[in-house]
């Protein structure tokens, strides 16, 4: 490694964590209404869309009226967005005439973006209009990660409130995550990209012909706006196919430091929102550490893998250096892999490289990233929402051992809390392995791995991991595009999402209606070292337990049949 | 409020019968280990119907010959997997017996009792005791058994309670009162009472106390019932990997043998904690009947491991339930020996233990003549002049408290001379009680009684402090003599001048705040506050409210008792997370002995991950699924012991039992592993 290399880690590390704190506090004051310097120019705009919508933001609701009318937001915009995918040839802005796409594809196409995944079985420039990508895409990039803030703030409320019925209005929670949390964010990473060089254009795809002659088509259009959202928002969808391997995407060292940076600079904030939630930020730093050693972990494991010298060229007369196939030429081989490490981590999904390509261990970090339930950072309020189960399930798990009914910031755990916690334990599993081994078991979906033995497995494996887990991201080879892959993903992701979604509600409504005993000698210490080391061994022992089989089988056979 | 007799406090226990001892209960536990396979009962244990299911599933696949497994191994794996139910049904067993063994000597005093049964008419009809129903009235003469759980409506009678609490010495119970419940199966040894029956057949006390010991019956605790959904859980997660392993396998153009498959799901599934769960509740709750406490669930045991407040009753749980003299201070101008002859005689006939402390103080420090009880008019205490004393030889000696002897002897606390007066004071703030003495209506001086401080409560309290609990002394004194004996004992909190209502309002007031509050009282008038308590502990000779009210009968009548309850309530909770943690840690060393062996066939380069360098596949497989059995045989004395709860802050109990029982939990068996499979090797069983 570089000098260079390790400047843009310490750089990433800077851009996120110094900022974090203080956006963290801006969300905990927007989320509850409360006066921000930004409230002069939007608060107009909000109280504008209540008196469109007929919303009262007073009138709060119960966990089950939250769920419903969460489920009926997205039911409305996974339609809405079908129908778009499905028609866009009747539709406006689609100045290369391009055709509706196939139905199984857009079925998986509208429940990739309304899930936050952004799994695409397609290339964006090859197969969606103008409007399709703007109307259509982009406005699920927002809306699905201020769900998962909403889902997030809501979980929040209940653990912070008490003896209460209610969590909240989810319209008055989308309204201000999308107003004041994501599109300030945007607006400000889309015109410092467009500085750097990304278009942002209307206009036909520019025909070229080539110094050999040869006519090539040049695909353009609104790109930096999408770009934004797809980084902040955790979504990761590629306004081209190759995401942020594109130069268009990502044209200079800058903006691949700040799309990286800006992939968990949302989630590492929330993190300190709900330390503002629950009045303790001490809750907030132990959770910070822990997603951190985690993260650290599997970056440095990565890292190691792709710059070990290949075995079989040791007996060679060459000069090694980690290899570059897939990686982001431009930019180094570090780079790369601290954007699949960031991408997996968070359920982002964005690619600067080509996972497929990376090596066998630095694959199976990026798997486990997403296998241990996209908790590290993870996406837009999910991740956040995933870690406080793990943190709840560790505290269930040893609280017992201090000689009272587990407790979590002065919230008993009870068999309610653990059913609904099971429940989502089951999500991976049910999503990757069953999900996984049905694939894994016809001859028809089989065919869509590309590679032989070992690897093909992680192809497959990886393809229904980041299904599941609504990343988003995948090991090209494979191919996603039949209609039975479409459906199936498609069925991962919405398990993925509701999944948790469902009981985390749930659970938060429990929460809310608990007294909440006073935190003092006695209670189970949720922060500090020992707690950091207990939640950070909870969580890879629950991952780790459920898919080593699984990943012995893909990447660690293969990263062993390599001889390394 | 409680007021008990002094030698209740210090009841000597009955030694253990020799037939709760293990050597004696292993046999029958044995034999129960083997009924209990039937998979209706093991039912209650999820985790292990499925060791159950599976172990039959193997039985069935021994008969099937496979090539990748020798018959040989296949039957070894089969009878490991009995072994590993049966190890959980003994424990189990075991746990039960030395809970039954005690409650069925007392049970044994039941069996063909009669009870005369008072009929419409108000002739009395004699039916077998199993007959009687709530309300019913019966009427028990000395020498008889009372035939069940009740309350007296008429008569006064000594009972013999030594079955149920295991003190010879005869009780008094009448009707009205603070006295007036009676326990079935305890004899009356004098008169006659009319009892109404306060329980169904089944609902006694002394079935409750059997409930909670005999496995089929048990109603598992809250926390429990969240552990069994937890396990339940993750059993299902392991079932998930190990079905999809197959497909997996077949992907790779392999084949994974069942047995071993089998194995792997038994030994990933939290079967240690899964098998001994049910024996460290009843162990748990065991413990609680030794200690002669009756909990009318294991829910409350449980929440006694939660409390945040203990409230206690300053008389008889912190002080010896009475005051005694300790000083004596003469008014100006009377000598000491006026004093000590107006002290003591004036306290001649008064039986409380006040009174009998004043004339053995006195006898100690002033030796003098007594006239004999004969001569002297007693006059006793009472509620108008609250004052006691004797008439003798024509003078009128009396002794009281401040207000009371000053109103009789016409005075006003301004007319007192300033030295007593002052020492008066002094005493109040001391938590004393000052007593004045005089003898026809001329002063003589005060009587320091005090409240004495039981040893080593104080140090009890501190644990508890560390453990987190505050101690909230409840006492009708003024607040200056709460505030000085609470100094004394160490409290954290004191409730003066209590009344029934103030202390429901109390209870009520640290529920609001979120706190968990345990209390212990034995009047009527402690009723609403037991049932509003968390922990709510009543006294045995306390009234039939009271034990209603309560989720928690002592036997003993000894409020102290309440610590030990909590101190329970924890062990009981620690235990079982204890071994959940061990058991869930003790999945990584199995996944190292299994994985490599399992995916020998196909990948034989994850043969690297058999750190423990085991002989080969089978012995690995067969190492994993002994370890996994045995396991629960090891850990069964301290399932039935309970884990210790030191006195020491949550999170210092923490760090320590994450490292014993989590990090342990990860090491141990890769030990334990490599040591079964040189074992095996050595023997030839793989």
């Amino acid at each position: 490694m570089h000098s260079y290399d390790y400047w843009l880690i310490l750089a990433f590390f800077a851009v996120v964590l110094i900022p974090a704190p203080f956006l963290g506090r801006f969300y905990y004051k927007v989320m509850e209404g409360q006066r921000t310097w930004l409230s002069p120019i939007l608060g107009p705009v909000e109280r504008g869309c209540y008196r469109v919508a007929g919303v009262d933001p007073q009138a709060e609701q119960s966990w089950q009226k939250y769920t419903l009318a969460l489920l009926a937001f997205n039911l409305a915009g996974f339609l809405l967005l079908f129908a778009i995918l499905l028609f866009q040839d009747y539709l406006p802005l689609n100045p290369q005439n391009l055709p509706g796409q196939e139905w199984t594809q857009a079925f998986n196409t509208a429940v990739s973006f309304m899930t936050n995944t952004n799994w695409q079985s397609y290339s964006g420039e090859a197969t969606l209009s103008y409007l399709s990508q703007m109307v259509g895409l982009t406005v699920q990039n927002f809306v699905s990660a201020a769900t998962g803030l909403a889902v997030l703030v809501a979980l929040c409320r209940g653990i912070g409130r008490k003896s209460t019925k209610t969590l909240g209005n989810f319209w008055v929670d989308m309204t201000r995550a999308t107003l004041y949390g994501l599109l300030p964010l945007c607006l400000l990473l889309a015109l410092f990209l467009v500085w750097q060089g990304v278009p942002q254009t209307f206009a036909h795809y520019v025909n070229a012909v080539t110094m050999q002659g040869v006519d090539q088509v040049i695909p353009l259009g609104p790109a930096a706006s999408q770009i934004a959202i797809k980084q902040l928002g955790t979504n990761g969808g590629g306004f081209f196919g190759v995401n942020s391997a594109h130069p268009f995407e990502n044209p200079t060292a800058w903006s691949n430091l700040f799309e990286v940076a800006s992939i968990i600079l949302i989630p590492v904030a929330l993190v300190f929102t709900f330390g503002h939630y629950v009045k303790d930020l001490r809750q907030s730093r132990a959770i910070i550490a822990c997603m951190l050693a985690l993260f650290l972990i599997g970056g440095a494991t990565s890292l190691w893998a792709e710059y070990q010298p290949n075995p079989t060229l040791t007996n060679v007369a060459v000069e090694q250096t980690a290899p570059l196939e897939g990686k982001e030429a431009r930019f180094g081989t570090t780079a790369t892999v601290l954007w699949s490490v960031t991408t997996t981590a968070a359920s982002n999904g964005s690619v600067n490289g080509m996972h497929d390509s990376l090596n066998p261990l630095s694959g199976m970090v990026a798997m486990i990233n997403m296998m241990v339930g996209e908790v590290i950072f993870g996406g837009v309020g999910a991740g956040l929402y995933g870690m406080l189960l793990n943190v709840l399930i560790a505290v269930f798990l040893a609280g017992l051992m201090i000689g009272r009914t587990p407790e979590y910031l002065g919230k008993k755990l009870q068999a309610r809390e653990v059913q609904l916690l099971v429940v989502t334990l089951l999500v991976m599993p049910v999503g990757v392995l069953v999900l996984g081994a049905i694939a894994a078991s016809l001859p028809g979906p089989v065919a869509a791995v590309s590679n032989p033995g070992a690897h093909g497995f992680s192809q497959l494996l990886y393809a229904y991991t980041s299904a599941s887990a609504n990343n988003g991201s995948a090991f090209a080879g494979f191919g996603a595009n039949t209609a039975f892959h479409n459906l199936m993903l498609g069925l991962g992701m919405l398990i993925g999402r509701f999944g948790y979604i469902l009981p985390v509600l749930a659970l938060a409504g429990s929460l809310a209606m608990k007294k909440t005993a006073p935190i003092g000698q006695n209670s189970f210490p949720t922060h500090g070292p020992l707690f950091v080391t207990l939640l950070t061994v909870t969580i890879l022992l629950v991952g780790g337990l459920t898919f080593l089989p699984t990943l012995a089988l893909g990447p660690i056979a293969e990263h062993l049949s390599l001889g390394f | 409020m409680m007021n008990m007799p002094a030698t209740k406090a210090a009841v000597v226990k009955a030694p253990e019968q020799p037939k709760t001892a293990i050597s004696a209960l292993w046999r029958p536990a044995l034999v129960q280990a083997f009924v209990k396979l039937d998979p209706r009962q093991l039912q209650r244990a999820p985790v292990m119907l499925v060791v159950e299911l599976t172990a039959i599933l193997t039985t069935v696949l021994c008969f099937i010959p496979d090539n990748a497994v020798p018959t040989f191994v296949a039957a070894q794996i089969a009878l490991w997997l009995w072994f590993t139910v049966l190890f959980a049904n003994f424990a189990e067993a075991l746990a039960e017996g030395r809970g039954k063994a005690r409650a069925d000597s007392l049970k044994a005093g039941s069996e063909g009792l009669s009870a005369r049964r008072k009929t419409a008419n108000g002739s009395f009809q004699v039916v077998p005791a199993t007959s009687l129903r709530k309300g019913d009235v019966v009427r028990v003469a000395a020498g008889e058994m009372i035939p069940g759980d009740g309350e007296v409506i008429e008569g006064i009678a000594a009972v013999n309670e030594a079955a149920i609490t295991g003190e010879s010495a005869p009780v008094i119970r009448e009707s009205g009162g603070d006295r007036s419940a009676v326990t079935g199966n305890t004899r009356l040894v004098s008169d006659w009472l009319l009892v109404r029956i306060t329980a169904h057949p089944g609902e006694s006390t002394l079935d409750r106390m059997i409930a909670l010991v005999e496995g089929a019956k048990r109603q598992k605790t809250p926390n429990e019932v969240a552990l069994d959904i937890l396990l339940i859980g993750l059993t299902l997660i392991f079932l998930l990997v190990v079905v999809t392993l197959q497909p997996f396998a077949h992907f790779a153009n392999g084949s994974l043998p069942l047995v071993f498959l089998v194995a792997l799901l038994v030994t990933l599934i939290p079967t240690t904690i899964g098998g001994l769960l049910s024996a460290i509740g009843i162990a748990g709750m065991d413990r609680l009947v030794r200690l002669n406490v009756i909990a009318k669930s294991g829910r409350a045991v449980e929440a006694a491991g939660d409390v945040h407040v203990l409230l206690l009753d300053k008389t008889g749980t912190i002080t010896f339930g009475n005051r005694r003299c300790s000083a004596i201070y003469a008014a100006p101008g009377v000598t000491a020996k006026e004093l000590a002859e107006g002290a003591l005689f004036a306290s001649l006939a008064d039986d409380t233990a006040e009174g009998k402390s004043i004339v053995e103080y006195l006898r100690g420090l002033h030796p003098q003549p007594e006239p004999s009880a004969e001569v002297l008019t007693a006059v006793p205490f009472s509620a108008e002049t609250r004052l006691s004393g004797v008439d003798y030889q024509g003078r009128v000696y009396r002794k009281g408290a401040v207000d009371s002897l000053l109103t009789f002897v016409g005075l006003k606390r301004a007319d007192l001379a300033a030295p007593l007066s002052r020492e008066i004071d002094k005493i109040a703030q001391s938590g004393g009680t000052p007593l004045l003495v005089c003898v026809d209506g001329k002063l003589l001086g005060v009587i320091h009684l005090k409240d004495v401080v039981k040893p080593g409560i104080r140090e009890r309290f501190a644990e508890l402090r560390k453990l987190g609990i505050r101690t909230v002394m409840v006492t009708g004194d003024n607040p200056l003599t709460a505030a000085a004996i609470a100094a004394e004992a160490g409290v954290d909190d004191v409730l003066a001048e209590a009344t029934p209502e103030k202390k429901l309002a109390r209870i009520r007031h640290e529920q609001n705040d979120g706190r968990l509050v345990a209390m212990c009282g034995d009047g009527a008038n402690d009723a609403p506050a037991l049932a509003q308590a968390d922990v709510g502990m009543a006294m045995n000779d306390g009234t039939q409210a009271a034990r209603e009210a309560a989720n928690m009968v002592d036997l003993d009548s000894d409020p102290t008792k309440l610590l030990d309850v909590v101190q329970i309530g924890k062990e009981l909770l620690v235990t079982r997370g204890a071994l959940t943690t061990f058991s869930i840690a003790n999945d990584v060393a199995k996944y190292f002995a299994i994985l490599p062996a399992l995916f020998a066939s196909i990948y034989p380069q994850l043969g690297v991950l058999n750190i423990m360098h085991l002989s080969s596949p089978q012995s690995a497989i067969l190492s994993a699924i002994v370890f996994n059995a045995l396991i629960i045989v090891v850990l069964i004395p301290l399932a039935l012991r309970g884990v210790r709860v030191q006195a020491v802050s949550a999170a210092a109990l923490l760090r320590r039992n994450l490292l014993i029982y989590g990090l342990g939990g990860i090491l141990v068996p890769f030990v334990g592993i490599k040591a079964i499979d040189m074992l095996l090797t050595a023997l030839h069983l793989v």
